[in-house]
């Protein structure tokens, strides 16, 4: 290990005071800058990738609007009528009618629950999908504990308030944040001061609203099966391999049930994953730039670097050569321009850490950030020291080749 | 002269050809990125209404209580009642009190599938609140209004499929098994951002094309076809609901006028609390319309993200360029020397640097005009594509480019270019 001359680097970063500021600057903002966009793109990698806990590569979501007026029987005897075309289908192993999906929503369900009656804050919050007989299979959840709904247990065409509805399953998540410590099979909780019985608790499942917030995997599937007399959505979960063949299928199917409906031939008929491929257009498209401009953005320093590097060791030929001269070794030159490099940088970080911060906090309202941990500077600063001493390296072993008798010529070249 | 110091920039700058294409394309990446990622969020940001922004309020009324509102913040809608006791108070005003259908159309021909017809239920002034230019007849009347009637008025491409675009006023529609009386075509009209309903369809690039009288939606109780909030034992079409999901517009003259509507709205709340309907303080809101669209964050944070990351990225390439032209003009201090004792001014040094550095800010600048073009062409590769339409490539945004990138070069430029007009003739030479 050569030892660090700490003289000689002090008097040269003094004497180019203007192009150490520059260099400084170029690294406290990449530095300011990249932190907050990996920050940004972890969060929506998160979200991207977050699991439904459905079967997702065989589930198709059709789209189905009905032509009016219906009464809501008419509306249940069609969908009805529907769901049963559905489940007959050869590779089709289930189908049923809700409002809300998994991470597609659209829309959000939210509902008290408590542990007492009359309880003044609830003990969880959770999003709810009404649910019969037959979404455990339509989904393909996972039944952790208890059992599946029974067809007598089903509700037909009501609301969440009703009280006729006695038992309900959850998600494993929400059954932790119910009972802590404790079995939630069996026991009753309250919904809008409705006594609920969980009789089954499946794995997690993602609720209908997009997010990763504290109630993203508290669910509930209320034994009522629903009917709009606008039309619900299906929900149909084919055997493995078997889900393409069924799309293509299926509008065939359904018009030839009933003519009186609006569902487009393209887009209504889709797979979950063209679904969630929508649905996170945006944060997809928002990773793949922000990951584009950090690239460029460190890659502009480091170039930056190299540079400003270069030009220096080449202006100062004459003095390396009289240091190779006067003893130092090759080696001795090379970890010179390094720790100058090092001590640059060092000094961007620190101010760049300080930049990022003020960076988040003052744009964090306009961009709807959220508040940047100090581990994401960390990680980059040490990324952005070791980028700095590479892209130094090539301008310091063109120094350390500078020949002793460099030192003799007159005109500096 | 001048032409000298082009071909002696030129010839400066191919000397040191990697150096000079990083500086050029690193230009030319930061310029492109902050023109494209400009031009969509001023595409996102401009407001159709902005005549307006500050005359058009939608009042917020607290009905579901203070847990509620923690929860889920104030519903950005009306229930019916509070619609119908707002619209019974102020009739001096206009006031628009929407909510979005979807009917179907079923076509005589039994081969074609039936189309769906989006639109909204709204009350006769929406028309005149956002003057909605007609093709071919008007509105309902008065009394339809207050009554509710078969009279309908339908967008311009609606009336292309039915009636293939011919006047239609008079004639029937059945829609969703009810008969309509055309009493309207719209010529085409969808400006943005659809301020008014609350659902995510703020930049919808399809026209509605339906409208039917706000009191007959009700009559026939047709669902809304957006987003309804909170919970109740009643349909939201009962006057005992307490479900929202109507947006409601109010058109007040000055910011007096506003004063007075939101003391109005206060006493209505208090009023609602003294018969026992509410429990809890009076929780009203009254927003303009520009401060609506912040409120409801219609411009994605997504394009301001990427518009601040763009500025970013150019602020690197400008300290970027500072550290290369400084030390690249320092590197040449010797030939400074030389020429200045040759009889060089020190203005002839800055005429030449300064020339030098235009050439490499107009090469960034045009090489970033095409960038440019690429962007916006491929803008629906990262952004939703109802988003990315909205920019477009113009003659403006392309000019833009290198005179920013112009600008940005000499800005740079001037303290390595005054450094270098600083060196001392012969100094140089005699420290060799």
């Amino acid at each position: 290990m050569v030892s660090i001359p700490v003289r000689p680097i002090v008097s040269s970063l003094v004497r180019h005071k203007a192009g150490v500021f520059i260099m400084a600057c170029q690294v406290a903002l990449t530095l300011a800058i990249v932190a907050n966009l990996i920050f940004i793109i972890t969060q929506r990698v998160a979200l991207i990738f977050q699991p439904s806990g459905i079967d997702e590569a065989n589930i198709i979501i059709v789209d189905n609007h009905w032509v009016g007026p219906l009464t809501l029987e008419e509306a249940h005897a069609r969908t009805d009528a529907d769901l049963a075309a559905l489940r007959a289908l050869p590779g089709v192993i289930d189908a049923y009618a809700d409002y809300t999906i998994p991470i597609a929503g659209p829309w959000a369900n939210l509902t008290d629950l408590s542990l007492k009656p009359e309880q003044k804050s609830p003990t969880a919050r959770a999003e709810t999908y009404f649910a019969d007989e037959h979404a455990v299979a339509a989904y393909g959840l996972r039944l952790v504990k208890g059992r599946n709904f029974e067809t007598s247990e089903v509700v037909v065409g009501s609301t969440e308030a009703d009280p006729t509805v006695g038992s309900i399953i959850i998600t494993e998540d929400l059954s932790r944040s119910l009972f802590p410590s404790g079995e939630a099979l069996g026991k009753t909780v309250f919904m809008s001061n409705h006594p609920r019985t969980i009789v089954g608790i499946v794995a997690d499942v993602k609720a209908p609203q997009k997010g990763t917030g504290d109630h993203a995997y508290k669910a509930i599937f209320l034994p009522v099966r629903l009917a709009d007399v606008a039309g619900d959505p299906y929900i149909v979960r084919t055997q493995s391999g078997a889900a393409e063949n069924v799309r293509k299928s299926l509008t065939d199917i359904l018009y030839k049930t009933s003519r009186l409906r609006i569902l487009d031939r393209q887009e209504g008929v889709q797979h979950f994953g063209a679904l969630r491929a929508k649905v996170f257009a945006a944060d997809r498209g928002l990773v793949i730039l922000l990951t584009a401009a950090s690239i460029i953005l460190l890659l502009a320093t480091a170039g930056g670097i190299i540079g400003i590097t270069t030009l220096w060791v080449d202006g100062r030929r004459r003095a390396l050569g009289m240091r190779r001269a006067l003893g130092a070794r090759r080696r001795d030159i090379l970890g010179l321009i390094l720790a100058e490099n090092f001590f640059i940088v060092l000094l961007g970080i620190l101010s760049g850490s300080i930049i990022a911060l003020i960076a988040n906090i003052s744009l964090m309202h306009y961009l709807a950030l959220k508040s940047l941990p100090p581990t994401y500077i960390t990680l980059t600063s040490l990324f952005v020291l070791v980028l700095g001493q590479c892209a130094a390296l090539p301008p310091a072993r063109r120094a350390a080749r500078v020949p002793p008798a460099e030192a003799m010529r007159i005109v500096p070249s | 002269m001048f032409f000298y110091y082009v071909t002696l920039g030129i010839r400066s700058l191919l000397n040191q050809r990697g150096i000079t294409t990083w500086m050029i394309l690193l230009i030319a990446l930061g310029v492109a990125g902050t023109v494209s990622t400009f031009s969509l969020l001023r595409a996102l940001s401009s407001n159709a209404f902005a005549a307006k922004a500050h005359r058009l309020f939608v009042p917020q009324i607290d009905n579901h209580g203070p847990d509620y509102v923690k929860a889920y913040g104030i519903d950005p809608v009306l229930t019916l009642r509070d619609v119908e006791a707002l619209r019974a108070h102020d009739s001096a005003h206009l006031q628009a009190a929407i909510f979005p259908i979807n009917l179907s159309f079923v076509p005589t021909d039994t081969t074609m599938d039936a189309l769906q017809a989006k639109g909204y239920a709204v009350t006769l002034d929406y028309f005149q609140m956002l003057d909605v230019p007609f093709r071919f007849g008007s509105a309902w009347s008065r009394a339809a209004d207050k009554e509710g009637s078969n009279e309908i008025v339908i967008g311009n491409e609606l009336n292309q499929k039915v009636f293939r675009g011919a006047n239609s006023v008079g004639q029937e529609i059945r829609l969703d098994g009810h008969t309509y009386r055309i009493s309207g075509v719209l010529a085409p009209w969808n400006p943005l951002p659809r301020f008014y309903t609350y659902y995510k369809d703020a930049f919808d690039p399809r026209a509605p094309q339906l409208f039917l009288p706000f009191r007959q939606a009700l009559n026939l109780r047709i669902p809304t076809a957006g987003g309804s909030y909170g919970e109740s034992s009643f349909f939201p079409w009962d006057m005992r609901s307490e479900i929202s999901f109507i947006s409601y517009w109010v058109e007040l003259p000055d910011s007096a006028a506003a004063a007075q509507y939101r003391n109005y709205l206060h006493a209505y709340a208090d009023e609602q609390r003294a018969d026992g309907r509410f429990q809890w303080p009076a929780n009203v809101a009254l927003r303009d319309q520009e401060d609506w669209l912040n409120y409801e964050h219609v411009v994605p944070p997504e394009a301001r993200i990427s518009f601040v990351v763009a500025l970013g990225l150019l602020v690197v390439c400008a300290v970027n360029t500072v550290g290369l032209l400084l030390a690249r003009f320092m590197r040449r201090s010797s030939d400074i020397g030389v020429r200045r004792a040759l009889g060089g001014s020190r203005s002839t040094i800055l005429f030449q640097y300064l020339t030098e550095a235009a050439v490499i800010g107009l090469a960034g600048g045009l090489l970033g005009a095409v960038l440019t073009i690429c962007f916006l062409s491929s803008l629906g590769l990262v952004f939703p594509v109802e988003v990315a339409r909205l920019a477009h490539v113009t003659f403006g945004t392309l000019l833009q480019a290198p005179i920013i990138a112009l600008c940005m070069v000499l800005f740079s430029a001037a303290y390595p270019i005054l450094r270098a007009c600083r060196i001392e003739p012969g100094w140089q030479l005699k420290s060799s």
